[in-house]
């Protein structure tokens, strides 16, 4: 089973070989409301790690996804894209954002556990 | 200034609602359906809005006070029955829209139920038109509760018999757990409904009773879709005091007789533009696709010079779709007259759209 790693701005990473799967958590769900609106990166787009490389939207707002690790994107997902309200209610599992090809694994090695990343929501609830 | 609370604040938080700051009161932004199913059930079934932070504003006087407030209000209040309510405004010297309200002609004056970020300033600016035999006083002893949706009157009725006897835009005095309420059928959702004033040491009970009739409670989130979805202004965003009733496509809230006549703040400048037309205008605007046109969205022309700019935008849960509305220079405001709206750098296809959104269902 691929290992999941979270980051500081809600988005989770899941790893098998080098390709990365990005999404948002469901506590940044939870904390953005009703989606209503995702963009999501085409494949070939290089990002930086923690650069912006998606878009969510709920009814109240605009907010960014940032890549938590850097890599070339090998697809985005349309099915957000058609359908935004499947982020909420499966924000870690079919909705997912993006894919990516890694470059450095050791980016993915310093982001947060599962257990890490509780305990960080609980210590920062907005 | 120390944030105010309405008295149904725990009630909210016992509903599992999130605050949020808003004009000086902590006030719910949603509960714990969220928005979109708050808004749903308000189309759908019905749903109530603790609006007790807007101003409750009561003023007494002889026809020397209908007189006053005609000069700052461009309604016709001289003809106004008792019972009856109009939308208006506020005026100042050159049309500017102050704040946009409810004024309901009452047995001994008027009542008007003004914007809560607003109200202190607005009864400044009333207060320099009145005399000394007019009285006047903002009621923070009473709350103010939308019920709306289409189950409202069946609801209300069974509490408070002959509540269906209203027409929109009408109001009456009903009795209540031995208390006077003062009611009107009204709403800023474009549904059919009710705003209800009551005191505040009963105002839970009303609530109670709502809640035991499945009536969800609704934040100012889902206010914000509702009101936009059918096209009504939200004051500090599609209206300020640089705008005025004919750029904001309001003028058919000015009564006509005092189109003609005049005598009000701004006529001069107002009987221009309605004469002449206005440079800029507020028109609906749907984006095409998926893609959220907010407050401030840059709008172009089709050949890409800029035209206008976004005031409200959001996603409309009831249309399915991106909805907003603007001020766009006034050949560019017929409907269906493409656009390109700038969404994060990039421009985005959209066009001009018929206001309401959503069309509504009020009782008339």
């Amino acid at each position: 089973m691929s290992e999941k790693k979270f980051s500081k701005k809600h988005e989770w990473v899941s790893l098998e070989g080098d390709v990365a799967t990005v999404g948002i958590t469901k506590h940044a769900t939870e904390l953005l409301g009703d989606i209503v609106f995702a963009e999501v990166p085409d494949a070939g787009k290089s990002v930086e790690k923690e650069s912006q490389a998606a878009v969510v939207e709920s009814t109240k707002a605009a907010s960014d996804v940032y890549s938590p690790i850097s890599g070339e994107i090998t697809e985005g997902n349309k099915a957000i894209v058609d359908d935004p309200s499947s982020i909420n209610s499966d924000p870690e599992g079919a909705s997912w954002f993006f894919k990516l090809k890694i470059k450095d694994k050791g980016e993915f090695e310093s982001l947060m556990s599962k257990e890490e990343y509780d305990k960080f929501c609980k210590e920062n609830p907005n | 200034m120390e944030v105010q609370k309405t008295a149904l604040y725990n009630i909210h938080k016992n509903l599992g609602a999130k605050f949020v700051p808003f004009a000086g009161y902590e006030m719910p932004i949603q509960y714990k359906d969220g928005i979109v199913k708050e808004h749903i059930s308000t189309r759908t079934y019905a749903g109530f809005f603790d609006v007790s932070h807007m101003g409750q504003f009561f003023l007494e006087g002889d026809e020397t006070l209908t007189e006053a407030l005609e000069k700052i209000i461009p309604a016709d209040l001289k003809s106004l029955k008792i019972n009856h309510s109009k939308y208006s405004f506020l005026l100042n010297n050159d049309g500017g829209i102050i704040d946009d309200l409810i004024v309901t002609k009452t047995e001994k004056g008027f009542c008007i139920i003004l914007n809560a970020a607003c109200k202190e300033n607005d009864i400044k600016q009333i207060s320099k038109f009145l005399g000394k035999n007019h009285k006047y006083l903002l009621n923070n002893d009473l709350s103010l509760i939308a019920l709306q949706g289409p189950k409202s009157v069946e609801i209300l009725e069974k509490l408070i018999i002959g509540v269906s006897n209203l027409k929109f835009m009408t109001g009456n005095n009903f009795d209540y757990d031995n208390e006077n309420l003062y009611i009107t059928r009204s709403g800023y959702t474009g549904e059919d409904g009710f705003e209800i004033s009551i005191s505040n040491k009963k105002v839970e009970k009303l609530i109670n009773f709502l809640i035991s009739n499945e009536v969800k409670p609704v934040g100012l989130g889902a206010r914000d879709t509702l009101r936009l979805e059918a096209g009504l202004c939200l004051y500090g965003h599609d209206l300020n005091e640089k705008i005025n009733p004919i750029e904001a496509n309001l003028k058919w809230a000015i009564a006509k007789k005092r189109k003609d006549v005049g005598g009000f703040n701004g006529w001069d400048k107002i009987k221009n533009l309605l004469d002449n037309g206005s440079e800029k205008i507020r028109v609906g605007i749907k984006p095409e696709g998926k893609v959220i046109a907010r407050e401030k969205t840059k709008i172009f022309s089709n050949d890409n010079n800029e035209i206008g700019l976004v005031t409200s935008g959001t996603f409309g849960p009831s249309v399915n779709a991106p909805v907003a509305m603007g001020y766009v220079k006034s050949n560019f405001a017929k409907v269906g007259t493409p656009i390109k709206l700038e969404v994060r750098g990039k421009k985005y296809v959209g066009k001009i759209s018929e206001l309401p959104f959503y069309k509504k269902n009020y009782v008339k």
